[in-house]
């Protein structure tokens, strides 16, 4: 028997060095740093201007900061810029478009996780068959259907209004959210729906009592898809509905392609930001709700 | 019921608790269970035993109502339940998994089911009140799913079936998630909870050593057949063919190749005889056979005089267990293992006299593979 600890270990020991300067390290961050400055730059661009008077931006600085900081161009933006005839700036649009957004995120991903609980759990007959022809649907080009929607919209006399533009979201968000429901009740452990089964639940209290309360990650996935989508639309906007119920997007288009007198480039920066605004709260606030879920839905065993 | 003769009423008490008749399951084209029948009396501890994929959770399944027949029958309680929902069939069922909802508390699990079936208030705080002291899981009580052990964690599933209050618990592996002697501790308490509540079981398992100390009777499946049906001890002594032999006990059974004439087995040189071995079949004919012997059938030592057949072999391999030795040796030409006290000294190489009784042993037809 020798004693160890008078013989000092020798060779490599410990948690093994790492160069920070390394070639992998400096690739890793060149390439995070350049990719960063990529998409920050515009939006500092953006910023800066709309927060500048227009005698400034003449001067062509587009990245200096501004000498002297106005929120003139916000307002003006939010409720008085010109879209054609109306001068009431992006305010209606917004509205507009929470009419639209709200209605639709909440009545797609309802039938959305309903069907994919369904197809998931309950295998019917011809369950495979429908979910095939679902899936299928994601692959058409939306520009197919865009005229025979505006006929059928025009036959239950939808069209033109917020409630046809809701359907036509509701719709189109079907296929993917279904496909994504439907893969993730089917990654849930199959003998928690029997245990459910044997303990005399029926359909809808499986659904509201053991699926829904396991799914807060695929819902906040859900609502963080559709929301942006249907907020970022701007085709569904402009053909099914009019002047009157014009998206945001919409609006912003017509505040930015006005023809009339100068172009005023702070109030469309302003305008263009406020658009984003909506999806990226969105993303900060049901970033950190997502990982929060999936922490909290991870039961080990 | 006075006008009955004895017998009659004698069956009506001793009603089955669960009759399967002439069940078929299919998914698509394969037969998963096949004219399966099994009768289960009141208060029977059944255990499904065989290896993986024979049909064994298909078949628990079917019993629950989780999955919808092909053809044929159920009966639990005199009462065909062939199209009843699994709530309305008086059945209980704990899972490998456990199962238990993640985001109730143990409370919430054991409550769900009764609320479902909207029982009053005080009635399910005085279920879940017993079923928590029987299992020992009262501290748990307010916990979620996530913050119990694998143990508690199955406790508390057990939990969710017993406080249902039927008369049919159906277990489908319900420890094999579980460490080695976790394992034996709640076999010990399944077994108690089986001698208190007197309800029938059926319990799922491919662990041999769970089948024979739980079980009433043991059903051995394979292929979605029902292989033999019978007591532990019946299926341990006298399997109904060479898998089954082959299937139960550890280590498993030695077989000899040979063939049956005139009363002795020939197998290489040796002739064993078979004075006193109880054939099914009592005028079974001479022929091809295969012997079974179990390793723990075998003698050594001082006994080896008494014994019926001895023969002399040389030492193998030697695999000590701590309280067996299993010693490898090779008679007329086919591998051969006996076990041997843990204490008993051999050496590889050593010559050894074996003894052994052949009215313990099993003889199989060598082409059917069927008991003889
Ligand atoms: N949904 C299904 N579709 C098709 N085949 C299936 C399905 N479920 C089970 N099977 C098949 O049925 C057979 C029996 O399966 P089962 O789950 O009953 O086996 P088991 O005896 O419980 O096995 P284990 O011990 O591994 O749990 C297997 O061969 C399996 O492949
Ligand atoms: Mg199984």
């Amino acid at each position: 028997m020798t004693d160890t600890s008078l013989t000092p270990l020798t060779g490599p020991q410990g948690p093994k060095p790492r160069k920070s300067f390394s070639r992998r390290n400096i690739f890793l961050y060149g390439t995070l740093i350049t990719i960063t400055l990529f998409y920050a730059l515009p939006l500092y661009v953006m910023f800066v201007t709309s927060l500048k008077g227009m005698p400034e931006i003449r001067l062509g600085n587009i990245f200096s900061p501004p000498l002297e900081v106005t929120f003139q161009p916000w307002v003006k933006a939010w409720s008085q810029a010109c879209t054609g005839l109306t001068c009431n700036g992006l305010s209606t649009g917004f509205w507009n478009s929470v009419q639209i957004t709200i209605p639709s995120v909440i009545l797609s991903i309802i039938i959305a996780s309903v069907n994919g609980y369904a197809l998931s759990n309950w295998k019917f007959k011809g369950a495979d068959a429908f979910f095939t022809i679902l899936i299928f649907g994601a692959f058409i080009p939306y520009q197919v259907m865009l005229y025979p929607i505006v006929i059928m919209l025009r036959e239950i006399g939808l069209y033109g209004s917020l409630g046809g533009l809701v359907l036509v979201h509701t719709v189109f968000g079907m296929p993917i959210l279904t496909l994504l429901f439907r893969n993730y009740f089917t990654s849930l452990p199959e003998e928690l729906f029997k245990a459910a089964r044997v303990d005399g639940a029926g359909f809808w209290a499986i659904y509201t009592k053991i699926m829904v309360p396991m799914s807060l990650p695929i819902f906040t996935v859900a609502v963080i898809l559709q929301v942006t989508g249907i907020w970022n639309d701007f085709l569904f906007g402009v053909v099914y509905t009019s002047p009157d119920n014009y998206p945001m997007t919409v609006s912003l288009n017509n505040i930015v392609n006005s023809t009339q007198g100068v172009k005023e480039y702070n109030v469309n920066m302003a305008a263009t930001i406020l658009t984003g605004l909506v999806p990226l709260s969105i993303y900060f606030v049901s970033g950190r709700l997502f990982v929060r879920g999936i922490a909290a839905g991870a039961v080990k065993g | 019921m006075a006008l009955l003769p004895a017998r009659l009423r004698v069956e009506k008490i001793m009603k089955n608790s669960v009759e399967i008749k002439n069940l078929d399951l299919q998914f698509g084209s394969v037969k998963v269970l096949q004219d399966l029948n099994l009768d289960i009396g009141k208060g029977e501890f059944l255990v499904l035993l065989g290896s993986s994929g024979c049909g064994k959770s298909t078949l628990l399944n079917c019993i629950a109502g989780l999955l919808d027949v092909s053809g044929g029958q159920i009966h639990i309680n005199d009462r065909n339940v062939t199209w009843a929902e699994p709530s309305d069939r008086g059945i209980g069922m704990v899972f490998q998994s456990y199962a238990l909802y993640p985001q109730m508390t143990v409370e919430g699990n054991l409550s769900f089911g009764l609320k479902n079936a909207k029982l009053p208030k005080p009635e399910i705080a005085k279920r879940i009140k017993q079923a928590s002291e029987v299992l020992q899981i009262e501290p748990l009580l307010k916990r979620k799913p996530a913050a119990l052990s694998g143990g508690q964690r199955q406790r508390v599933a057990i939990g969710r079936a017993l406080v249902r209050d039927v008369d049919v618990f159906l277990f489908d592996e319900p420890l094999s998630n579980l460490d080695a002697k976790l394992r034996a501790d709640l076999r010990v308490e399944i077994k108690r909870l089986h001698h208190k509540l007197q309800n029938t079981m059926i319990y799922v398992t491919h662990d041999q050593i769970e089948a024979m100390t739980l079980a009433d009777r043991i059903a051995i499946m394979r292929g979605g057949q029902i292989m033999q049906l019978g007591s532990p001890a019946e299926i341990y002594g006298r399997p109904i063919n060479k898998y089954v032999a082959d299937f139960i006990g550890s280590p498993s059974m030695n077989f000899l190749d040979g063939h049956v004439e005139n009363g002795t087995f020939e197998v290489g040189d040796l002739s064993i005889p078979l004075d006193g071995y109880e054939f099914v079949d009592a005028s079974a004919t001479d022929g091809p056979a295969t012997m079974g012997i179990r390793p723990e059938h075998v003698v050594t030592g001082e006994l080896v005089e008494s014994a019926p057949f001895q023969v002399n072999v040389e030492v193998n391999l030697i695999e000590p267990t701590g309280s067996d030795t299993l010693v490898d040796c090779e008679v007329a030409g086919h591998h051969f293992r006996v076990r041997m006290d843990g204490q008993s000294r051999v050496s590889v190489g050593e010559k050894l006299r074996l003894g052994f009784a052949p009215t313990r042993a099993s003889l199989f037809d060598a082409n059917t593979e069927l008991r003889l």
